[in-house]
């Protein structure tokens, strides 16, 4: 029977929380790296047991974390990031010029195909995690002084559906996007939402043209529309969307979903999981149609992944 | 022997307990203690100093003898209570951001 396995990255910790497919009752465990902010975790879909980790500290900085057996055990590994050459600079808050410097890393790629491969911010590893080296040219964004600039695009969260390697849906700082040709050109699919700021966005593991989204108010508040915690799912690639809404919480909610904080899993029906700034991880075994707290008390949610185990 | 006392999240890092005891060959120095502290558990690496420049992370103090020995020079011998293991050698994260 299938399993389920969902990896949290939060402020202080990262978890595990395994259930059957049925995804009713879940087993917790962690903290691992207790005390560390994680980021991002995520699963080798080439290796489900091979498991990258970002946690990170104001006081020391950035490592890396890898785990070999399905997140049990975990151990350090390359941790040095840096430039080729000397980096640019972009414009500060201040308008001065100010190079680019490597502060954390905030998102784990791991290869579809390739367990010793990952992709991390705007860097790659071939081994394993061994050493990175930057991985991010051909970005544009013409409303930035350098359009072609390496770094400094508002893109929160981007997602595709295996099937249409094209199609790719993005939640940027306002506006929801969508392309279907690889990026070449875009078009905005915010239609009815009560906000088109956010964070998040997934797409359906069975159906390409259905996309999740949570809004939140704006851009200085970070918080969920209206006080009220609502997942919208499109079924038509964008533009309608329904607010999902049994069994969250509909008033005084001033929760954040962070951009790497929701993913989708590959059994039908699809299930679809999320954490907040509050702590709670929530998941639907019914594609969006109604919503459980399964972890209710965790620190801060910062990612949010899953693997769907044989 | 010398002791090194560290920080919380760096203990769990490293997965140990909150003194640690390494064998340093003279000069004990705060240069010649990190360098054995890297030596010995190769995670905690960059997450005191630098991982290139070897400088001191912003919001990492270093004590001993109840003196802050920061801003010192690392290949300043330590003081004999560190050297013979009777005081440690302090690694404190700044208490700021909770």
């Amino acid at each position: 029977m299938s399993k389920v396995r969902v990896l949290v990255g939060t402020r202080k910790g990262a978890f595990i929380l395994s259930s059957d497919a049925s995804r009713k009752r879940w087993q917790i465990e962690g903290p691992h790296f207790a005390g560390w902010e994680v980021y991002h975790v995520k699963g080798s879909p080439a290796d489900p047991d091979r498991i990258f980790a970002a946690p990170s500290t104001g006081w020391h900085g950035q490592v890396m974390q890898r785990s070999d057996d399905g997140g049990k055990t975990w151990e350090v590994v390359g941790n040095q990031f840096g430039y080729d050459g000397t980096p640019g600079k972009h414009t500060w808050y201040d308008g001065s010029p100010h190079p680019y410097e490597f502060k954390r890393v905030w998102h784990v790629e791991p290869d579809l195909t390739d367990p010793e491969t990952a992709y991390a911010g705007v860097f790659r590893t071939d081994d394993a995690g061994k050493s990175w080296r930057p991985a991010n040219r051909g970005l544009r964004s013409n409303y930035i002084p350098d359009p072609d600039a390496e770094v400094g695009h508002c893109v929160h969260r981007i997602a595709l559906h295996p099937s249409r390697p094209n199609t790719l849906f993005m939640q940027k700082h306002w506006d929801v996007m969508r392309t279907d040709d690889g990026g070449e050109t875009w078009r905005e699919i915010s239609g009815n939402l009560p906000s088109d700021f956010g964070f998040v966005i997934d797409v359906h593991a069975n159906e390409p043209e259905t996309v999740y989204v949570i809004p939140i108010q704006s851009d200085t508040l970070h918080y969920v529309a209206e006080g009220k915690l609502r997942v919208y799912r499109s079924r038509t690639g964008g533009n309608e969307w329904e607010a999902m809404t049994k069994g969250l919480p509909q008033e005084n909610c001033y929760v954040n979903v962070l951009r790497d904080a929701l993913a989708v899993d590959a059994l039908d029906p699809c299930g679809v999981y999320f954490g907040t700034s509050g702590g709670q991880v929530y998941a639907s075994a019914n594609a969006g149609d109604t919503w459980d707290a399964i972890a209710p008390n965790l620190p801060a949610v910062l990612s949010v992944e899953v693997q769907t185990l044989p | 022997m010398i002791r090194v006392v560290l920080p919380a999240n760096l203990r769990t890092l490293a997965g140990v307990g909150s003194v640690v005891e390494l064998d340093v060959t003279a000069p004990v120095t705060q240069r010649s203690v990190l360098d054995a502290l890297e030596t010995r558990y190769p995670a905690l690496r960059g997450t005191i100093r630098d991982a290139e420049t070897k400088k001191r992370r912003p919001m990492i103090r270093f004590f001993a003898c109840e003196e802050d020995w920061s801003d010192v020079s690392l290949d300043d011998p330590l003081p004999a209570e560190v050297v013979s293991g009777k005081e440690p050698f302090l690694v404190i994260g700044a208490i700021a951001g909770g």
